[in-house]
């Protein structure tokens, strides 16, 4: 059979044509189809009972301050914290009657990174030197960070510090399986990923006797924590910033 | 035209004086160069990779560690030979490597400068028995 030109051409063009609005109609679809919400499998997340929480009690800070190699700084203004304590009326001023004087308001608060479900943070950072995990830990990778401290003006909770100076020689002892910060990086609470890797709780949790931590996955209903809260009245700090914080106190 | 063997004399020793450098290491280049002492552990034999690929690249496996470790979550190395080693340099790289007796005399008998690893790692003390290699 002898094909005209005319017809190749013709051949040709309906072919493309019809390739064409294949893919076309593939994209309209796709784009219409509602988006497959997968269940997110983790999310670490704490609850801290303040009642069990004994006044004068910083075992979960020195745990932690020993864990990390976090240097004790004789200038205030070059403190490095990862959890510390404040009193509760400084925590939650919007939570007084100006006349209770409960165990609850009396006792300080154990403070650390939120963990946020829609960190401020991470969004600020030129570098992703920090960013949020899958898992819900708002992590900082050091050899990345320029030390631009956009994330700490970024942070509403204070929980990231600034190293102005060598760490080392404020340090004790050197805990040799996490590295030692570096002059000009900023870092804050890791939720212990280095352990939670290795299926071990974060250092505060063992290391608090009364239990007053309370730590798993909030995505499971079934998690230890999902159930203090579906139990009791829990607080987060500042929720109204939209930040959703992981990290829930129970009053 | 005159001055033409002068003009000559003088380029040929300006080209002898500038290849000193060639001229003086000829004779170790015939003996074979000396490399730098290394302490290396007793009871090991091989490393994460061959030691070609880890004298040549190994600050390129330790990026690829550093990544995976920290941005990834993944801290499981799979070697050449199918071994299972924990992406870690404490864990891992400082238990028999050293850093004054391996690291720091290869960086320095090759001039490459020290890295800033040591800013913020830290090498615990180790209880290896150590043999001198190259």
């Amino acid at each position: 059979m002898k094909i005209t030109r005319k017809d190749f051409l013709r051949l040709s063009g309906l072919s493309l044509l019809a390739a064409g609005g294949r893919e076309a109609i593939r994209a309209v679809a796709q784009r219409n189809a509602p988006a497959a919400a997968l269940p997110r499998k983790t999310r670490w997340g704490m609850v801290i009972d303040l009642g069990k929480c004994r006044d004068g009690c910083t075992d979960c800070v020195k745990a932690c301050n020993a864990t990390h190699n976090i240097p004790q700084l004789a200038q205030r203004a070059h403190e490095v914290k990862w959890i510390w304590t404040d009193p509760f009326s400084k925590v939650f001023p919007f939570a007084q009657s100006g006349y209770s004087a409960s165990q609850e308001s009396a006792a300080p608060v154990p403070l650390l990174c939120n963990h946020c479900e829609n960190p401020p943070c991470t969004r600020v950072c030129p570098t992703q030197a920090t960013w949020k995990r899958e898992d819900g830990v708002v992590m900082m990778d050091w050899h990345r960070c320029i030390g631009c401290r956009y994330c700490i003006a970024a942070c509403p909770y204070g929980s990231r510090s600034f190293n102005w100076e060598d760490p080392r020689p404020a340090l004790a002892a050197v805990n040799p399986d996490f590295p030692t910060r570096t002059k000009g990086v900023v870092e804050k609470c890791n939720f212990c990923e280095e352990r939670l890797a290795e299926g071990r709780k974060p250092a505060c949790v063992e290391a608090c006797t009364s239990g007053a931590f309370v730590f798993g996955n909030l995505a499971d209903p079934d998690s230890e924590p999902r159930k203090l809260l579906r139990a009791r009245f829990a607080i987060q700090r500042e929720p109204e910033l939209g930040t959703g914080p992981s990290i829930y106190y129970l009053v | 035209m005159r001055d033409r063997p002068w003009i000559g004399g003088a380029l040929l020793l300006f080209l002898a004086a500038f290849a000193v450098p060639f001229w003086y290491g000829l004779p170790h280049a015939r003996a074979g160069l000396k490399g730098p002492d290394l302490q290396l552990p007793v009871n090991q034999k091989e490393c994460v990779a061959p030691i070609a690929f880890m004298r040549s690249s190994h600050m390129r496996l330790l990026l690829d560690w550093r990544e995976s470790a920290v941005r990834q979550g993944n801290r499981t190395y799979i070697s050449f030979d199918h071994k299972e080693y924990r992406k870690s340099l404490t864990r891992t790289c400082w238990q028999c490597h050293d850093r004054a007796a391996f690291c720091d005399r290869c960086h320095t008998y090759s001039g490459v400068s020290t890295p800033y690893c040591w800013n913020c790692h830290n090498q615990p003390q180790t209880n290896v028995a150590w043999r001198t290699g190259q």
